[in-house]
C-alpha cells in the first residue's frame, strides 16, 4: 500500500512536469514557431512604442537570449526556489513559487492569484455540498421508485439541468432573486474571516447556480450506478438473508453505486478550483476563473502560465486523492 | 451454537413420524387441490407470471409439490424452465412490481403467497435461506466474509453483540470445512477461492440454523472435485441441521447425488414427477428421456452419437399450444393431435410418480422398454 | 434443426473413423516444452517479482484428424495452453509446430495465413459475437479479413456454412439476440469454419449450453469432424464430454501434462492418482449407485500456480505421496503403448513397468 501511494505521488509530480513543460511550450516556444521574433516576444513586457534598447534590455533580463531548455529551466527553477529578476535598477526577487511578472502590472504573479484561490475555494465548496447532497438523493430514489412520476419528474429536470448552460441560469436567477424579488441584493464577495454571514449569504446564488449543473448529473449518475448496483447477485443475497429492504439499500447498495461517484467528484471538483470560469463571470466573483479570463484578454502570459499550472496541479492533486481514496473504499483494489 | 441441537433433533424426531404418516397420506393429500398439512413445504398451483413490453412472461405457471423435514427435492430443467423463479418465489424474492404470483405456499403450517411481506422477510434466512450459484457475485464485494456471516446472523438475532456474531461466524466457517477460520474470517470474498467461498457462502445460509435450504446451481461454477466436496458438504449438513433441502439444477448427475425425490421442469410446468429412483428407472415423460439420453455417462459404455432433443428450449411468452413440449417431442405424432390441443394434466400414474403426457400409458411404458432403456 | 444432419451422420456412422490409423502420420501440431509464465510486478518499482507458471513445459503431438482432449481444474492452464497453440498469446519458452513449420514466435504480419489454419470456438456464445453486427457480417468477416476469393461471392459461401451447421440460410440478416444460446454456439462454429481451418482449437464449446443442446452440439462437432476431415483439440472441464469427444486425452494439473493417453486407456485404467480423483469426482446420474460408490475425495484447492510445489506438483493432495513425490518431479514416460504418465507410484500400472518407474524416480533424471 505505502509502495502504491509512493509510485501514484511519484506519477503525480511527473504529470505536472509534463504540463509545465507543456504550458510553457504552448506559450514561448509556439509564438517562435509561428514567426514571432524575440524582439516581438519581449517588446509585450513594455510599454507602447518601446525603445529599441528598453526591449533589448527586456530580453536580456527575461533572458529570452538564452537556450529554450534554458529558459524552461529557469522557469521551473522559479516556481520551486525562486527567481531574481534584473529588470530595473535594482534586483526584484521573486519569492517561491515564482510564475514571472505580469505584463501589466509589473508585479509578481502568484500573490496575486493566491488572492484569489478562497474565492474560488468557497464557491466550489458550498456547491460541492449542496450537489452531492442533491443529486444522490435524487438519483437514489429515482432508481428505487423508477418509472414513477417523481423519477420521470426530476430525471426532466436533471435534463434541464445538464442542458441549460451557466450563463442563462445564472442571469436568470440573478434577475429573479437579485432584482425582481431581491432577497439576494448587491452581490459581492466577502471573506469568510471577516464575515461568515455575508459570505454564505452573497454566496447562495452562485452555489445554488453551480449546483444545479452538477446535481443534475449526479443526480443521472447515481440513478444509472444505482439501477445497476441493485440488480447485482449480492443484492439478492442480502435480501435472502432477511434484510430489510432498507439495510438492503443502503448497506449494500449505495455502497457500491457511490464507489464510480468518487471517482467523478474527485475529478469534478478538482476542475473547479482551477476557476469556475462562467459561474464567477456571472456573479462577478474575484476567484481564479475571472483572473484567467482577465488573464487572456490582457494577453498577459505569466499570468495565464501560473492559471493554467495552477489548475493542472489541483486535477493531478484530486486524481491522486480519488486513486487513494478508491483503494480505500474498494479492498479489490488495496489487496491486488 | 449449541443451543440449537435441541431444535434440531425435534424437527427430526416430526420429520420421522411425518415420513411414518407420509405413506398412507400421501397418495389422497398429495392432491393439486388442498396443501398437505403433513409437508414441512407444501407448495400449490404457484404461479408467476411477469409483465414485460413483450407480452405476459409466465415463468412458473401451476407448480405444487410438497417437502418434508429431512429430505431433498431436486428440481431440473432447461435454463427458462422456471425452476430458480420458483425458488424465488417462495422465498418471496421475486421483482414484485411487475410479478403477478398466486397460489399457496405453506412453510410448517404458515401461507406465504398471502402474507405480510415483512412476515416474509422475518423468515427468510432464519427459517428459509438459499444458496446460489456464482458465490462470487453473490456476496458483496467491499464486506469482509466474516462481515457478512455475521450481518446474517445478527438480522434475526438482534441482541447478540458483535463480538459473540463474530464468533458464530468463525464457529459456521470452521463447520463447513474453512482452514483456519479465526483468520480467514477478516478476509474478502474475492480472498477466497471459488470452492471457498461456496462454503463461506453454505456457512452464511446456514447461520440461523434454518429449516429450509433452497441451493440454486450450487455447484455449476465449481470443479469437479470440488463440486463433489459441495455436495458431500451438503449432504453432510443435511443430516446434522435436519433441513429440508431443494436442489435445483441442470445437472441430472448432480440431482442424483442428492435428492429423494425429483420433479422435472418444462415451460414453467411440472411435466414428471416422482422419486429418484423412479426419474433414473423409470421416466415416463419424452422430456425426461430426452434429458437423460442428451447427457454422456461417465458410468456407462460409450455411446457412438448422443441423442439430444430436437430444437430450442420453448419462449415463455408464447408457448406451444396444447403440450408446451409437442414441437420437440419425437412422440407428438401417437397422441391423436392432442398434443397441439390440450394441455395435459399432471397425473398420478403410481403412487408417488406423476406425469403430464398425453401418450397412452401403455405407449409409454413400451417405448421406454423398447427405445429409450437400451440406450441409455 | 438438428434432424438432418443426425441422419446425415447416421449413413456415415462407421464405428470407427474412416481415416487411417492416426500415429502412423506425421503430427499435425507438435509442441514442445511449452511455458507460458506471466510476470508478477511489485513494490516500488514494479520489479518483477515471480511469475504465474501457467504452462509450465508440456509436450505433446496432434495428429491430422483426430481429437485431443484436454482436461483439468480451472487454474491448471489448459485454455492458457488453449491461446498458445493457436498463437492468440506468445509463450515464453519451449517450441510450437504446426505442419513442420516453427510458429513460436511469428510476427503478427506472418501469423495471417497461420490464422485460416487454425480457428478457435470460445466457451461463451454470448459475449463471443459482436451484438451489433448480423449473423452475416460474423460469419463472413474471416473472407473480408484474409481477402478470401469465394465462387459465388461472400454471401452465398455464408449461408452455405449455416446450412452446414444446422442454421436456416435466412438467419443471414439476423442479429445475435434473436438465438438461443445452442444456436449462437452453431454460429460461433460457422465462423470458425469459414475459411476450411485444418484445426480447431475449442475452449469449453458446450459448457454454457443446456444439457439438451450440449448434446446437439457435440454431435455437429462430430459430424463435422467427419465430413470435413478436421482436427480438433477440444478444452472442458467435463470428463464425460470429454471422453465422448476425444480420441486422446491429456489431463493438465498445475501447468504440468500429468496424464495423456488413448481415450479408452485412460478412462478404462487411469494410472494418475489425479485423474483417478477426478473420474471418481464426476457425479453420476444413478441414485443407486451413490451409496456404493467410493470416492476418492480430494481435500483442500490447487496450490497456487506463483509458487507451485515442489517434486511432483499433486503430492501437496495425494494420497500415495512418499518423500520421493516432494523432491522429485516425475517425468511423463510411456508405461504402456499410447498411454503415459507422471508420477512415481502409478495406479493400473503394467506389471514389469511398475516397478522400474520407481526405481527410475530414485535415479537422477536425464
Amino acid at each position: 500500500m505505502v509502495a502504491y501511494i509512493i509510485r501514484r505521488a511519484f506519477a503525480a509530480v511527473v504529470l505536472l512536469l509534463i504540463v509545465s513543460a507543456v504550458t510553457f511550450g504552448i506559450f514561448f516556444l509556439v509564438p517562435r514557431l509561428a514567426g514571432e521574433t524575440t524582439q516581438q516576444l519581449a517588446s509585450q513586457y513594455v510599454g507602447r512604442d518601446p525603445s529599441p534598447q528598453a526591449v533589448q534590455s527586456i530580453i536580456h533580463n527575461l533572458g529570452f537570449d538564452k537556450p529554450v531548455y534554458q529558459q524552461y529551466w529557469e522557469f521551473i527553477h522559479g516556481i520551486v526556489a525562486g527567481r531574481t529578476f534584473n529588470d530595473g535598477p535594482t534586483p526584484t526577487h521573486c519569492a517561491v513559487p515564482c510564475f514571472g511578472y505580469s505584463f501589466k502590472s509589473h508585479l509578481p504573479v502568484w500573490p496575486d492569484l493566491t488572492q484569489r484561490i478562497p474565492v474560488t475555494l468557497s464557491l466550489a465548496l458550498g456547491a460541492a455540498v449542496i450537489w452531492l447532497v442533491s443529486g444522490v438523493a435524487i438519483g437514489v430514489l429515482s432508481a428505487l421508485k423508477r418509472g414513477s412520476i417523481f423519477d420521470r419528474l426530476s430525471m426532466g429536470v436533471a435534463l434541464a439541468g445538464v442542458s441549460l448552460p451557466i450563463f442563462f441560469t445564472g442571469l436568470l436567477s440573478m434577475d429573479l432573486f437579485s432584482f425582481q424579488w431581491p432577497i439576494f441584493s448587491n452581490l459581492h464577495y466577502v471573506n469568510f474571516t471577516d464575515n461568515p454571514l455575508m459570505w454564505a449569504k452573497n454566496l447562495v446564488l452562485p452555489w445554488v447556480t453551480l449546483a444545479f449543473l452538477y446535481s443534475a448529473l449526479y443526480a443521472r449518475l447515481t440513478r444509472a450506478g444505482m439501477l445497476e448496483t441493485m440488480s447485482e447477485d449480492y443484492i439478492r443475497t442480502a435480501r435472502a438473508k432477511g434484510l430489510p429492504e432498507r439495510k438492503v439499500v443502503t448497506r449494500h447498495g449505495l455502497r457500491s453505486a457511490l464507489t464510480p461517484i468518487i471517482t467523478i467528484f474527485g475529478m469534478d471538483f478538482g476542475l473547479l478550483l482551477g476557476g469556475a470560469v462562467l459561474t464567477e463571470t456571472v456573479f462577478s466573483l474575484p476567484g481564479v476563473g475571472q483572473y484567467a479570463v482577465q488573464a487572456i484578454t490582457d494577453n498577459d502570459l505569466p499570468k495565464v502560465m501560473a492559471v493554467t499550472t495552477l489548475a493542472a496541479f489541483f486535477i493531478v492533486v484530486a486524481n491522486l486523492l480519488v486513486d487513494l481514496l478508491y483503494a480505500v473504499v474498494d479492498p479489490r483494489v488495496r489487496l491486488s | 451454537m449449541s443451543k440449537t441441537n435441541p431444535v434440531a433433533a425435534s424437527s427430526k424426531a416430526k420429520a420421522a413420524e411425518a415420513d411414518a404418516k407420509d405413506a398412507d397420506t400421501k397418495a389422497a393429500s398429495a392432491g393439486k387441490d388442498a396443501p398437505n398439512p403433513e409437508a414441512f413445504l407444501s407448495v400449490r398451483d404457484l404461479r408467476i407470471h411477469f409483465d414485460t413490453d413483450d407480452g405476459l412472461v409466465r415463468s412458473v405457471d401451476g407448480v405444487s409439490f410438497d417437502l418434508e423435514t429431512g429430505k431433498t427435492l431436486g428440481i431440473v430443467g432447461e435454463s427458462g424452465s422456471g425452476k430458480s423463479v420458483t425458488s424465488l418465489g417462495i422465498l418471496g424474492l421475486h421483482r414484485s412490481k411487475r410479478a403477478r404470483i398466486s397460489g399457496e405456499v405453506w412453510l410448517d403450517g404458515e401461507e406465504l403467497i398471502s402474507a405480510d411481506p415483512d412476515r416474509v422477510r422475518q423468515l427468510r434466512g432464519e427459517k428459509m435461506s438459499m444458496i446460489f450459484q456464482d458465490p462470487l457475485t453473490a456476496m458483496h464485494p467491499y464486506y469482509t466474509v466474516g462481515a457478512q456471516i455475521v450481518e446474517a446472523y445478527r438480522v434475526h438475532h438482534p441482541q447478540a453483540s458483535k463480538k459473540a456474531a463474530r464468533g458464530v461466524a468463525v464457529e459456521m466457517l470452521d463447520r463447513v470445512g474453512i482452514p483456519q477460520p479465526d483468520r480467514r474470517v477478516d478476509d474478502y470474498p474475492h480472498q477466497f477461492s471459488g470452492g471457498m467461498r461456496q462454503r463461506a457462502m453454505i456457512a452464511m445460509s446456514l447461520v440461523n440454523n434454518p429449516k429450509l435450504l433452497i441451493a440454486d446451481e450450487p455447484t455449476t461454477a465449481l470443479d469437479v472435485t470440488v463440486q463433489a466436496q459441495i455436495l458431500d458438504l451438503i449432504r453432510d449438513l443435511q443430516k446434522e441441521f435436519g433441513s429440508a433441502v431443494i436442489i435445483i439444477t441442470h445437472d441430472l448427475g448432480v440431482v442424483a447425488e442428492l435428492s429423494d425425490d425429483i420433479l422435472v421442469m418444462y415451460g414453467g410446468k411440472c411435466v414428471e414427477k416422482g422419486t429418484s429412483e423412479t426419474i433414473f428407472t423409470a421416466p415416463e415423460h419424452p422430456y425426461t428421456w430426452g434429458l437423460l439420453g442428451s447427457m454422456p455417462r461417465m458410468d456407462r459404455e460409450l455411446q457412438d452419437r448422443l441423442i439430444p432433443v430436437k430444437g430450442s428450449p420453448p419462449s415463455l411468452i408464447n408457448l406451444p399450444k396444447g403440450c408446451a413440449f409437442n414441437p420437440r417431442c419425437p412422440y407428438a405424432e401417437l397422441t391423436g393431435g392432442k398434443s397441439t390441443t390440450e394441455t395435459p394434466q399432471l397425473i398420478e400414474v403410481k403412487p408417488g410418480h406423476r406425469v403430464a403426457c398425453h401418450l397412452p400409458e401403455e405407449k409409454r411404458h413400451s417405448i421406454f422398454r423398447d427405445e429409450i432403456a437400451p440406450r441409455l | 434443426m438438428t434432424e438432418d444432419s443426425d441422419t446425415a451422420a447416421e449413413a456415415t456412422a462407421a464405428t470407427v473413423p474412416a481415416s487411417p490409423p492416426a500415429s502412423d502420420r506425421e503430427p499435425l501440431l507438435k509442441v514442445s516444452g511449452l511455458e507460458k509464465h506471466f510476470p508478477i510486478k511489485k513494490g516500488l518499482l514494479q520489479r518483477q517479482s515471480g511469475a504465474v507458471r501457467a504452462v509450465d513445459g508440456i509436450d505433446f503431438d496432434v495428429k491430422p484428424g483426430e481429437t485431443l482432449g484436454v482436461v483439468g481444474e480451472s487454474g491448471c492452464g489448459k485454455s492458457t495452453m488453449g491461446r498458445l497453440i493457436t498463437r492468440l498469446l506468445e509463450p515464453t519458452g519451449g517450441k510450437v509446430e504446426f505442419e513442420g513449420v516453427d510458429i513460436t514466435h511469428l510476427g503478427s504480419g506472418k501469423i495471417r495465413p497461420l490464422r485460416r489454419d487454425i480457428q478457435m470456438i470460445f466457451q461463451d456464445p454470448y459475449s463471443s459475437l459482436n451484438p451489433r453486427h448480423t449473423i452475416g457480417t460474423i460469419v463472413g468477416a474471416p473472407f473480408r479479413l484474409q481477402k478470401v476469393q469465394t465462387e459465388f461471392g461472400v454471401k452465398r459461401a455464408v449461408q452455405d456454412l449455416l446450412e452446414l451447421c444446422g442454421l436456416s440460410p435466412e438467419h443471414y440478416n439476423r442479429y445475435p439476440h434473436e438465438f438461443s444460446g445452442g444456436q449462437r454456439q452453431r454460429i460461433g462454429i460457422a465462423r470458425a469454419l469459414a475459411l476450411r481451418p485444418k484445426m480447431i482449437v475449442a475452449d469449453e464449446p458446450v459448457s454454457a449450453l443446456d444439457v439438451s443442446i450440449q448434446a446437439q452440439v457435440v454431435n455437429l462437432l462430430d459430424d463435422l469432424q467427419r465430413e470435413l476431415g478436421l482436427t480438433y483439440v477440444i478444452i472442458a472441464h467435463d470428463l464425460s464430454v470429454v471422453r465422448h469427444v476425444s480420441d486422446r486425452v491429456a489431463v493438465m494439473y498445475l501447468g504440468k501434462i500429468v496424464e495423456l493417453a488413448d481415450r479408452d486407456s485412460l478412462y478404462g485404467s487411469p494410472m494418475h492418482p489425479y485423474t483417478n480423483a477426478l473420474m471418481s469426482a464426476v457425479p453420476v446420474p444413478d441414485p443407486k449407485r451413490r451409496t456404493q460408490r467410493d470416492r476418492i475425495l480430494l481435500t483442500g484447492d490447487v496450490p497456487s500456480p506463483i509458487s507451485p510445489p515442489s517434486g511432483c506438483r499433486f503430492h501437496t493432495r495425494c494420497w500415495k505421496a512418499q518423500e520421493v513425490c516432494k523432491v522429485q518431479e516425475p517425468p511423463l514416460v510411456a508405461l504402456k503403448t499410447g498411454h503415459q504418465v507422471a508420477c512415481h507410484f502409478p495406479e493400473n500400472a503394467p506389471e514389469d513397468t511398475a516397478k522400474p518407474s520407481t526405481e527410475k524416480a530414485s535415479a537422477p533424471a536425464k
